[in-house]
């Protein structure tokens, strides 16, 4: 079975943090360079530069709602999150973050059971949640295989690529 | 067993008997929309390196977000979609002249009651007024569709909305989807299928439907959708002669809740800042003093939400401290419009006219907010940040609200208005 672990430092964010908020719309024809340095501008001017690679962002409810903008999810993969761990997603951001291989999960009472700030460890195979500064554990449920297999090939189109080489 | 009209689409575009909530499909998808995305589709395919299209006749792509192009990148994005749109044969292609996505893929015969239809946009659920199941992917996904023609879905559960009552003057669809986005909750219909059934919902025009179904994604719906219909069958058969066959839900399908709405007492209603679920009765509303007013959008820039306006400002001025912009949402409704002499009624009262293009609605051009300002808009996001500053408002409305508060300078009741009841 793929296993996936991710392990960082907690950002919190609320609930209904919609894609306008991640890439806001005026920003959205630059380049990604670019553009990544706007991701959540409107909560957090400085989100860009205070993120640290291996970070994790700790949602509320609805994480993602609005717009099918992939640049959502890539934003946050390519300023270094390494997962987005939420008490309910929009399925279109989750669907996304998926395709690009931004690793997500949904767990119910994640919010509460972090401060900014605590190291986070997860394991999406298992739905495993461990909050390491408070040495408490929370179980979400696992993605399925196919996700799984998406997110460890790196994306829905590095699968089809190495699907087609085969 | 008995199916959800998701079901019963899934099923079909999967080559599956049946499906049940909850299924993993892998499904062929009819037609793919692509806008200005097809730019990023473009980018993934070349990064992968793949240069083939599965079939250039089930692609449509349009220019509507930056159109025309408001700046040179946005340009530049739109010189290599023709490029691709050309070399690949895509037939279906309409540049800047065309008008919004959605709504020039219903005028122009490429939603057809039964199908699978995914676009690059979140409001691609509108499909669902005339039956299709329509629903937003990214980028990638839509790479991956391009090039395969199947994509995976799970199979969603599906919420009904049954809508009974006739709707009362000045009250329109869009306020109906306003209420139930209030009430309900921006989630009530998370990953799930919406179906909008009942009287009310027979009653309206394709127009009325498409609004409602083009907010289902503000709900969280996969799909929002209204069983076809004979008005629905019409619509499509008069604008496309590709065969198509309805489907229709079991009448003893398994719904995961249904919500009875009754419109017959419904107020106009207000989505206050910054949230599409955060919605006011009109009464809770009035007097809030506005900089702008926005009719438009895939959601109410058709003819009848022009009407609706026209109705209110003929022979009324827009209020001096106020910019009111109107953006047909396509130019077969611009043309209509101008026919019908709305346009005229628009230009009269002081209101500035647009070509066909989302516009300000999602805050790419023609008609952004300052720091502290207010607008009042019938497009369907009120999110910090979308129409320019963070610090600016937007409230949601219906065009005859818009209208209103256009002409008195404050968030204003088209009744009062109009001298009718309250
Ligand atoms: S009008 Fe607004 S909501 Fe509709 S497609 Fe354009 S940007 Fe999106």
């Amino acid at each position: 079975m793929t296993t996936i672990k991710v392990k960082g430092r907690v950002w919190k964010l609320g609930d209904n943090i919609d894609t306008d908020v991640i890439t806001p719309g005026k920003y959205l024809s630059l380049p990604m360079d670019q553009l990544k340095q706007h991701v959540l501008e409107p909560i957090n001017p400085d989100f860009a530069k205070q993120v640290q690679p291996g970070d994790v962002i700790v949602g509320g409810r609805n994480f993602g709602c609005g717009s099918s903008r992939e640049q959502a999810p890539r934003a946050l993969k390519e300023v270094g999150v390494a997962a987005v761990i939420a008490e309910s997603f929009a399925r279109i951001f989750f669907r996304n973050a998926i395709s690009i291989g931004l690793p997500v999960l949904i767990c119910e009472g994640v919010s509460s059971a972090f401060d900014e700030g605590d190291v986070l460890e997860a394991d999406l195979s298992t739905g495993e949640i461990k909050n390491l500064t408070k040495g408490t554990t929370l179980k979400a449920k696992p993605l399925p295989p196919m996700m799984l297999e998406i997110l460890s090939a790196g994306g829905a189109l590095e699968l089809l690529k190495k699907k087609f080489a085969q | 067993m008995p199916m959800t009209l998701a079901e019963k689409i899934l099923a079909r575009a999967s080559g599956n008997k049946e499906v049940a909530a909850g299924d993993y499909v892998t499904a062929k998808i009819d037609v793919a929309m692509a806008h200005e995305g097809a730019a990023w589709v473009i980018d993934e395919l070349m990064k992968a390196g793949i240069d083939r299209v599965w079939d250039p006749e089930r692609i449509v792509i349009m220019f509507d977000h930056w159109a025309p192009a408001p700046t040179e990148l946005t340009a530049t994005m739109h010189k290599k979609v023709r490029e691709f749109v050309k070399k690949h044969g895509i037939k279906h292609f309409y540049d800047v002249k065309a008008g919004i996505c959605h709504q020039i893929m219903h005028e122009l015969g490429h939603v057809r009651p039964g199908e699978l239809i995914v676009g690059t946009d979140s409001h691609t659920t509108t499909y669902g007024a005339l039956g299709a199941g329509g629903t937003g992917i990214g980028t990638t996904d839509m790479a991956v569709v391009w090039v395969t023609g199947e994509l995976w879905f799970r199979v969603p559960e599906t919420v009904k909305f049954y809508i009974k009552g006739s709707l009362p003057k000045y009250v329109m669809s869009k306020d109906v989807i306003l209420y139930i986005a209030g009430k309900y909750g921006t989630e009530v219909a998370q990953y799930k299928s919406v179906e909008f059934d009942g009287p009310t919902v027979k009653e309206m025009s394709v127009a009325s439907r498409m609004t409602m179904c083009n907010m289902a994604i503000e709900i969280g719906g996969k799909f929002g959708l209204v069983a076809p219909d004979e008005k629905a069958v019409e619509y499509v058969k008069a604008r496309t002669n590709k065969p198509f066959t309805p489907l229709y839900p079991d009448p003893d399908a398994v719904y995961e809740k249904v919500y009875e709405v009754d419109v017959s007492e419904l107020e106009p209603q207000v989505a206050f800042p910054h949230s599409v679920g955060n919605v006011k009765p009109i009464s809770q509303a009035e007097g809030i003093k506005i900089n702008q007013a926005f009719l438009g959008s895939c959601t109410n820039g058709r003819l009848e939400d022009l009407a609706a306006a026209a109705e209110i400002l003929r022979g009324r001025k827009v209020h001096p401290d106020v910019r009111m912009i109107v953006i047909p949402a396509s130019r077969q409704v611009y043309m209509e419009a101008l026919k019908a002499g709305i346009l005229e009624v628009f230009l009269e009262a002081g209101a500035v006219i647009c070509n066909p293009t989302c516009g300000p609605c999602m805050g790419t051009h023609l008609g952004l907010l300052a720091e502290g300002e207010r607008c009042i808009s019938s497009s369907n996001r009120n999110f910090k940040g979308r129409m320019g500053s963070p610090k600016a408002e937007i409230y949601l409305a219906s065009p005859y609200t818009v209208a209103a508060s256009a002409v008195t300078g404050e968030i204003t009741d088209p009744r009062k208005l109009m001298g009718g009841k309250k």
